[in-house]
């Protein structure tokens, strides 16, 4: 048996707004019955942009209810703009927590208000193949999905994909591409991350080593000079300029303005240059 | 609370019968069989008698009665032991319907270089004869096939499979986990080689069952340590646990008219009583012989897993194909192998009855259900809406 939050068991058991809504402004649809669940949400929403009323209408289990239950009281009160913001996890995080093999169903809860706010500004709901490739097949996952979900929560497993999105849950045929896809949204997010706060110094040291040598050194060569990387503390990176950009009056612009810049843009936005003398 | 308990299969209460049968073993009686003293000899006469026992229950001798830990061991020495005892035969013959614990073994030797032919079933959960006679082949080791099915309750003819597996010369096994107490056995006249059983399936406790070795049939034990059970099964004997076995195979033969005429007209009365009351459901398998104690009923556009949260407040258990409530995502591989469409299979509850369901039970359900059944449907964007509902599912085809 599923250990429940009580949030998740009232919820479900006196769910909020449940039942179809006349004349929506706007209506979002997710899932399908072969997936064993599905949500359609409506939303009322007044001139200036303010949610004022939210029903929903789910099929599936405990925690498909209690997510949509508690996705509709989010919403009410909020404008457009603020519910925009609205993520599965902070459906999980009212809920007080969903089991990981359930996360999905606040996905699905995310997924049919990005839906209905579409439906709303006159956009057409997306295709499923018009979100990007359709990469499992037995639960209709796209690789958009797969992505979005991945770097939302910070995935790290096929499982967690599966656990959040369903894709691999089937078959499994998908699985070696859910692998493929993982590693290589986790690469983009270790590139991309801001802060380096999900980078772990390893990660970080050996990216910026990546840059510096693969970019940065090339680049001094080409004037005959060169760099050492010394030393990395956090986002503090010591280099020692060598060769010719030893001495050379634009030394400084050359680690402020190549290096430091470079490594910001790569590594971390943070990174800081600091220069021994050899 | 006392809860309406509607989950026999999957395990049972011990029998009370059966229960102080068991226990000077667990008390003053604690010798050990292989012993020998006559404190710990006087236990082997017991472990003796409940052999007898067992053998009696299925019509077979003693001596072809193996004492094992459970229905999943019983299952995987048979297997084994039949691949090891004709190496030069890789292929077994089984069904998409087994219970995981011949289904995941078969799914783990095809991993080792074993050939697995893994036969379907019908809408009914039937299996084509026909079928099986072409997947025979010279280099078939073993075919291992259930008697009925733990979920949907559905009997194979087992006597005209033991014919055509048995004329090609091919060991049979079969899982009798679910059968056992609720179908007459005679393995006098039903000519399999080996045959598992399972102790919590029908009133002994859990964590002892049997396997049945026709005599004359190639064995190699799957534990092998010491001499016990004649050197086919080693570690000392559960005896208690055994003791109790022997008692509750003994209690099922005596009572086994019971479950196919009280047990088995509650079991009808709640299926007839739930289809009526409600709408767009049906039994899982309903064509098919079943046994008396197993009801699988669908109910349309909604899922499982909120029936049974919503059934457990009224103290009703029971349990349910659909894939939420297992922490996998599909429906169950029993409903999906028989082509239940996806509608109904989500939301399929199995109720499983024995000799201890009451009346008040039955009523429980039928009070109780169609009100759950029916607040649920209010909650879904499906119910009563087929073109929608078919509309609605953008990525899969009904
Ligand atoms: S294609 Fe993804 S699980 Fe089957």
């Amino acid at each position: 048996m599923w250990e429940y939050t009580d949030k998740v068991m009232d919820h479900f058991l006196n769910p909020r707004n449940a039942g179809e809504m006349e004349n929506p402004s706007a209506m979002g649809e997710v899932g399908s019955l072969a997936c064993g669940d599905a949500l359609r949400l409506f939303l009322k929403i007044d001139d200036t942009g303010v949610i004022q009323d939210a029903k929903f209408q789910t099929f599936g289990c405990a925690s498909a209810i209690a997510s949509s239950s508690v996705l509709t009281e989010l919403l009410k009160g909020k404008t457009v703009a603020e519910a925009e913001k609205l993520t599965n996890k902070d459906i999980a995080a009212y809920l007080g927590g969903l089991p990981k093999e359930k996360m999905h169903c606040s996905v699905m809860g995310e997924e049919a208000l990005a839906a209905a706010l579409k439906n709303w500004r006159g956009e057409a709901a997306p295709a499923p193949a018009a979100e990007g490739r359709l990469v499992c097949k037995c639960f209709g996952v796209t690789e958009e999905t797969i992505r979005r979900a991945i770097r939302e929560n910070d995935l790290k497993t096929v499982e967690d994909i599966t656990n959040f999105t369903k894709a691999g849950g089937g078959c499994g045929e998908c699985a070696p591409e859910l692998e493929e896809i993982l590693a290589d949204e986790r690469a983009r997010m270790a590139s991309a991350a801001p802060g380096g706060k999900r980078m772990t110094n390893i990660q970080r040291v050996m990216l910026v080593t990546k840059v510096i040598d693969e970019e940065i050194r090339p680049a001094l060569k080409k004037d005959g000079g060169d760099i050492e990387l010394v030393d990395i503390e956090g986002t503090k990176v010591v280099v020692s300029l060598r060769g010719a950009c030893v001495g050379c009056p634009s030394s400084q612009l050359t680690l402020k303005g190549l290096v430091e810049k470079r490594l910001q843009e790569a590594v971390d936005p943070d990174i800081r240059i600091e220069e021994v003398r050899p | 609370m006392k809860p309406a308990y509607l989950d026999n299969n999957a395990t049972t209460r011990v029998a009370p019968e059966v229960l102080s049968a068991m226990l000077p073993f667990l008390s003053e009686q604690y010798g050990n069989p292989s012993s020998m003293h006559s404190f710990g000899g006087a236990v082997g006469g017991h472990l003796r008698e409940a052999r007898a026992r067992v053998a009696r229950g299925l019509s077979c001798d003693p001596s072809e009665i193996i004492f094992t830990s459970c229905g999943t061991e019983s299952d995987n020495a048979a297997i084994r032991s039949a691949l090891e005892s004709q190496p030069e035969k890789r292929h077994i013959v089984t069904t998409r319907v087994e219970h995981p614990a011949v289904l995941s073994l078969c799914q783990h030797l095809e991993t080792k270089g074993y050939e697995v032919t893994s036969l379907g079933v019908d809408e009914e959960g039937r299996l084509d004869l026909e079928e099986l006679e072409k997947s025979l082949r010279k280099d078939t080791a073993i075919v291992s096939v259930m008697y009925a099915n733990n979920e949907t309750g559905v009997v194979f003819p087992l006597p005209e499979i033991a014919g055509i597996v048995k004329s090609r010369g091919v060991l049979l096994h079969t899982d009798a986990v679910q059968a056992v107490g609720k179908l007459p056995i005679d393995l006098s006249k039903l000519p399999v080689d080996f045959l598992a059983l399972s102790g919590h399936k029908l009133h002994a406790p859990k964590g002892v069952g049997v396997l049945y070795v026709r005599k004359g049939t190639p064995f190699r034990p799957f534990l092998v340590g010491g001499h016990q059970e004649h050197g086919r099964r080693a570690g000392t004997e559960n005896t208690a646990s055994i003791v109790a076995l022997g008692r509750a195979v003994e209690l099922a033969t005596e009572r086994i008219g019971e479950e196919n005429t009280r047990v088995r007209a509650q079991r009808d009365r709640l299926e007839r009583g739930l289809l009526e009351a409600v709408p767009d459901s049906r039994i899982n398998g309903g064509g098919a012989e079943r046994l008396p104690n197993t009801l699988s009923i669908a109910f349309k556009y909604v899922e499982g897993e909120a029936i049974l949260l919503l059934m457990d407040r009224f103290g009703i258990c029971a349990s349910s194909g659909s894939a939420c409530t297992s922490g996998s995502l599909e429906p169950s591989h029993v409903l999906r192998a028989m082509g239940v469409p996806f509608t109904f299979a989500h939301g399929s509850i199995r109720f499983s009855l024995s000799r201890y369901t009451t009346d008040a039970d039955v009523d429980l359900v039928l009070k109780e259900l169609p009100p759950i059944i029916a607040r649920l449907r209010a909650l879904s964007p499906f119910s009563g809406k087929e073109g929608e509902a078919a509309a609605f599912c953008s990525t899969h085809s009904h």
